[in-house]
């Protein structure tokens, strides 16, 4: 919290504004993680989502609604389980020293599941095409799917895509020729 | 002892009498009498009750009772529950078993709520006290598997060891296993916090085997479905059991023996665990139904018609907990099965989800209300709610004790009128005449108060966030509700002014919580000096609270009554603004 050296009207200034409307009692939530009360810093958990790849869910008040920590993460653990298909998948990308991990149910379809590839990884997808596969990048989306075989990211609607991927793979351009893709 | 008078009884005889008082607030008044009542008393009392670790010290407490058996203490405030106060904060009870170890060779019971207790004080506990019997540590902290080892192989007549909602360092199941042979005592065990994989279920057969007096056994998520047969028909005299995890696929043969084993528990009286509930498994459970007064199903995830066909199997429920998924038909179901229902807890499934998930309104609590008389105790998360509800449920509920509701959304408004809730709980304290505790949520006005403060005389705790305007809302409560002990306030408009006019009465009271208020380092500093018997700490983990102006407000303050000056375990982010104490570290 920044304390001006003025009379800060807004620490002592108590509104009736929903929560999310004040930094100094809000953070935002990446629903994946945790719920962690004690990252009280609204600016800090700002920056923290930017790392993140998920969009916040909603804003939550530390300690509000007031449910034991036991309780919350029993609940978060029977949703992870009550999943069937996509929960957490490997992301690796050639050329990175490690892989990381998303849940690619917090994504909503293709275009945020890219943008949050790209963040994470700092490259970016072409533009696709059914004929074409992904034009203008030198990096391709590919993904392991049930059946063991490496198939090009889009082909498929989504929620096929997202109950059938068991990994991810970002490939150079050039590995990804047999794909169909125009470097 | 001296006789101050000559012709009272003999102390023999007082001492008898006074044996059959057992309440604290009886021996209290007793020990009031004079000073031969009080000396006499001192010397009998066997249990003691100490609500707030700092309000005494433990010198103080075997100064004047010498020959203490059961000890009581409570540590962190209320708020900790939900991650509002700091860890490292305090509550630690090493130094209460150090000196009692000394004082009380024949200390048999100790039971902790939201203490930190290490595997120092657990391993001290163990070597200190032959006659051991009870150990409870409800919300407890900071332990690991290694100091329950230590309690389990000293302790030769152990019989309740109770870890309630305890946060363990789960290192290995083996310690169950510590139990000697011959340990045959336990009465009840409860590990249902415990998270490993690894509790030696060989080791807990044969302890359950061994103790014919067994009355209460909860076991924890890691035993599977198919081991509670062989614990059930081992322990047929259990009174209460929790199971584990109540999934599993289903097979006739495992279906068969799990309904068998439960139908030769005669006395089962109250089922809790059903963590991962498999639905088709739940009919196991109705030859014991018409039997069951207690119920937690607050973490089984099945649907309203699971649970209805359920709960229809229990005429004789006093106790429910469950979660949201009941929804109104449920509870409508309940309320017309369940006629003895005394207490109900309905938790959030989805507690941060901006949408409702579940048919879950004012609706359910309201049938609850009007079916099942003698209810006495809520505890009810939900989405919205109206005054007309409120209204309805104080006047169909006039003996509630305990009316806790929390409206998901803070500030939400009646949502028939869109107006603040304040005649609803209006008219639950002022129909409630026994009302002991409130929890407000939705939105309010100080209007709230004033009712609060008018009709709370019997209320001794209060809950309260997100409500209020000024300082007047609080001002009401602190002069009109005679009994309060507890009171704690989140984000709301408070400031100095009813605090400091109130002043005296934070004496009558346990404690005072106030967080995200508007009470100024400069009154609390006041508040420090001007009342020696208070202890008045703020807690700020951003920076020291005197790096900023006076009027600035402190983030989070805790006031409580105590006899033993400021504390001498404040971490670095608590400072005590008693003048004694330095305020910079």
């Amino acid at each position: 919290m920044v304390f001006e050296k003025d009379l800060n009207l807004d620490a002592t200034e108590l509104r009736l504004g929903l929560p999310g409307s004040s930094e100094e009692s809000i953070r935002i939530s990446n629903k994946r993680a945790l719920p962690d009360m004690n990252d009280d810093s609204g600016v800090a958990a700002a920056k923290k989502c930017d790392q993140e790849t998920a969009p916040p869910t909603k804003a939550q008040v530390v300690g509000w609604p007031p449910i034991r920590s036991y309780r919350k993460n029993s609940l978060q653990t029977k949703k992870t389980e009550a999943e069937t298909g996509g929960m957490y998948v490997k992301v690796s990308m050639d050329g990175a020293p490690y892989l990381r991990k998303i849940d690619l149910k917090v994504y909503k379809g293709y275009p945020e599941l890219f943008k949050a590839m790209e963040d994470m990884f700092k490259f970016k997808v072409g533009k696709y095409s059914e004929r074409e596969g992904y034009n203008g990048s030198e990096f391709v989306p590919t993904y392991e799917d049930k059946d063991g075989d490496w198939m090009l990211v889009g082909d498929v609607p989504w929620e096929m895509f997202i109950n059938g991927c068991k990994r991810l793979r970002i490939v150079r351009g050039s590995e990804a020729r047999g794909l169909g893709c125009v470097v | 002892m001296q006789k101050e008078m000559a012709y009272s009884f003999p102390d023999e005889v007082l001492k008898h009498v006074f044996s059959f008082i057992q309440s604290d607030k009886d021996r209290n008044a007793v020990s009031l009498v004079c000073k031969s009542w009080y000396e006499i008393e001192r010397w009998c009392r066997r249990k003691v009750f100490i609500g707030n670790c700092y309000a005494v010290s433990p010198r103080m407490v075997i100064r004047r009772f010498p020959e203490v058996r059961s000890i009581e203490l409570k540590g962190k405030p209320h708020f900790a529950d939900f991650n509002l106060v700091p860890d490292g904060w305090g509550g630690y009870v090493l130094q209460w078993i150090a000196e009692m170890a000394g004082a009380y060779p024949w200390l048999g019971e100790i039971r902790l709520k939201r203490m930190v207790v290490t595997d120092e004080s657990l391993e001290l506990i163990a070597k200190s006290f032959k006659n051991f019997k009870v150990l409870v540590l409800f919300s407890c902290e900071g332990f690991s598997t290694d100091g329950l080892a230590a309690i389990a192989a000293s302790c030769k007549n152990l019989r309740e060891l109770d870890l309630r909602e305890s946060e363990v360092d789960d290192l290995s199941g083996h310690w169950l296993a510590q139990f000697p042979e011959t340990c045959t005592s336990l009465v009840s065990l409860n590990i249902s916090c415990l998270g490993s994989d690894e509790v030696s279920f060989s080791a807990l057969e044969r302890l359950v085997d061994r103790c014919p007096n067994l009355r209460s056994l909860q076991l924890n998520r890691a035993v599977t479905l198919d081991k509670i047969a062989n614990i059930l028909r081992r322990a047929p005299q259990l009174v209460d059991f929790g199971t584990g995890n109540y999934a599993a696929e289903l097979q006739p043969d495992v279906f068969s023996n799990l309904a068998g084993a439960f139908s030769s528990c005669k006395e089962l009286k109250s089922l809790s665990g059903f963590w991962d509930v498999v639905p088709a498994y739940l009919p196991a459970l109705y030859s014991i139904c018409p039997r069951l007064t207690s119920l937690n199903l607050s973490y089984a995830t099945i649907q309203s018609p699971d649970l209805i066909k359920l709960v229809s199997h229990c005429p004789r429920l006093q106790r429910l907990l469950v979660l949201d998924y009941v929804e109104d038909s449920g509870l409508e179901e309940l309320a017309s099965s369940c006629k003895d229902l005394q207490e109900l807890r309905v938790f959030p499934s989805d507690p941060f989800g901006v949408e409702p998930n579940v048919s879950l309104t004012e609706q359910g609590l309201v049938a609850v209300s009007l079916g099942c008389p003698k209810l006495q105790s809520v505890l009810y998360f939900c989405r919205r709610m109206s005054n007309a509800a409120l209204v309805t449920i104080a006047q169909n509920c006039p003996n509630l004790t305990r009316f806790r509701l929390c409206i998901i959304e803070p500030k939400t408004p009646d949502y028939l009128t869109l107006e603040p809730l304040d005649a609803g709980f209006g008219a639950i304290v002022e129909h409630c005449k026994d009302l002991r505790r409130l929890s407000l949520s939705g939105l309010l006005t100080d209007h709230v108060f004033e009712y609060i403060g008018t009709y709370g005389k019997k209320l001794e705790m209060l809950s309260v966030a997100f409500a209020g305007d000024s300082d007047l809302g609080l001002h009401h409560v602190l002069s009109g509700c005679e009994s309060l002990r507890k009171l704690e306030i989140r984000d709301c408009p408070f400031g100095d002014k009813a605090l400091l006019a109130n002043a005296a009465k934070l004496e009558t009271m346990r404690s005072l919580w106030m967080s995200s208020c508007a009470v100024s380092f400069g009154a609390c500093k006041l508040l420090g000096q001007k009342m020696p018997k208070l202890n008045v700490e703020v807690i700020d983990e951003t920076e020291p609270p005197d790096s900023r102006p006076e009027s600035y407000p402190v983030d989070k303050l805790y006031i409580y009554r105590s006899v033993a000056g400021p504390r001498f375990d404040m971490p670095p982010f608590v400072w005590s603004m008693d003048e004694a104490v330095k305020i910079l570290h």
